[in-house]
């Protein structure tokens, strides 16, 4: 374990961590929007942004993609720190107007007004729900396209995105709750991603319980008996 | 563009991952984009998710997704060129392609781009027909100039 200190608070990271997970597990609160524990962290929200001093230099970064290190000092509510989160959120704002999140997170930190013009996007291109498809369930269904102030998360040539297996962890993942599921009947429906798949039935209780192509693939990767997947999670256990 | 060339491409760079920017480029310049059937072909070819060629093909500019003409118009707006008036180079080609920056022709003869810098400020204003640079332009040089790309 390597010690450190966040706050002046003494902590203690596993080699490889990062400062944010640390930070977190420890209680020190750290907005964030684009870190999930089960995925590599990315960096795009920077709203983690810490000071961090190192060998006598003090540098603005973003708690999630830095390193845990012997002796370092992490500040995460400095005057500077404050002021560029500030800053940040009202970006975010200004790009997403209409998320309560978001709207939420600005009031906290301060945020009453957004002196920016404002866009009417939803999607925070935090590239969650691309990571946990890719790292996590291994479907790549999803991608970033297009890029600079033109760069969206939609499906290839804007169609159905083939790849796409309705298992929705995107859905879960997604911190402005923007990827929506529907179902209806034997039928499940990602309405971001223009992506329908019929379900399986469950034999013992009847209910649809997930995709088809969803459960093939996971036998698969598993290497699960064939009947595995005839019962549902709930009829199994 | 029909399987067998596309699988010529990717046997000359091997159908590894990192082949992929070199493969699109190569469909992009005998195609002069990059068709959904032949990147659905790649896909599957390389094994490589569709998500991630779409991903590529619209990062980078060299790279298209929309048809493109047979011929590149590049209309400098550096610096140099804007000041020495290269705004009316670009307004003259608008007005007699009847396109505007980005578009390609209905007969696919050309398209029109702005770039920023060539790197020949001395010769500006400047634009690039194909990879061949005309330099010093005027209005009335345009027709003659364009009358040589069929």
């Amino acid at each position: 374990m390597i010690p450190f200190m966040i706050d002046g608070q003494p902590v203690e990271g596993k080699e490889g961590g990062n400062v944010l997970e640390v930070a977190l597990d420890a209680g020190i609160e750290i907005p964030h929007l684009c870190y999930n524990e089960s995925v590599r962290p990315y960096g795009a929200c920077r709203l983690c942004l810490v000071e961090v001093s190192r060998r006598g230099r003090t540098r603005l970064t973003t708690a999630c993609t830095y390193p845990v290190l012997e002796g370092i000092e992490v500040y995460t509510q400095t005057e500077k720190v404050l002021r560029a989160r500030r800053m940040i959120i009202e970006l975010i704002l200004a790009m997403c107007p209409g998320d309560q999140l978001i709207q939420d997170m600005a009031r906290e930190m301060g945020v009453h007004a957004v002196r920016f013009k404002q866009e009417d996007k939803d999607c925070i291109l935090c590239g969650l729900c691309s990571r946990i498809c890719e790292e996590v369930v291994g479907a790549h269904a999803i991608q970033f396209a297009f890029r600079g102030d033109r760069r969206e998360m939609i499906p290839p040539f804007l169609g159905e995105a083939m790849n796409c297996i309705a298992c929705g962890a995107c859905v879960v993942a997604c911190p402005v709750d923007v990827i929506k599921m529907k179902e209806e009947g034997d039928e499940r429906t990602i309405v971001r991603w223009k992506r329908t798949l019929k379900m399986k039935q469950c034999k013992v209780c009847g209910n649809y319980f997930a995709p088809w192509f969803q459960l093939e693939k996971f036998r698969d990767q598993a290497k699960l008996q064939k009947d595995f997947f005839d019962v549902c999670y709930t009829c199994r256990t | 563009m029909t399987q067998t060339e596309v699988d010529g491409i990717v046997k000359q760079y091997g159908a590894k991952e990192s082949a992929i920017l070199a493969v699109l480029q190569d469909i992009q310049s005998k195609e002069k984009y990059l068709p959904k059937e032949t990147l659905e072909y790649v896909s599957q070819r390389m094994g490589i998710p569709m998500a991630t060629i779409f991903r590529i093909a619209t990062f980078y500019n060299a790279l298209s997704i929309k048809p493109r003409g047979r011929h590149k118009i590049d209309v400098c707006m550096g610096t140099a060129c804007h000041v020495r008036g290269g705004t009316k180079i670009l307004d003259k080609l608008e007005r007699d392609l009847g396109i505007s920056v980005g578009e390609t022709t209905k007969d696919k003869r050309f398209t029109l781009e702005s770039v920023r810098c060539v790197g020949c400020c001395s010769l500006g204003p400047v634009a690039v027909v194909d990879g061949e640079v005309f330099g010093r332009l005027t209005q009335d040089k345009m027709p003659s100039i364009l009358k040589e790309f069929k």
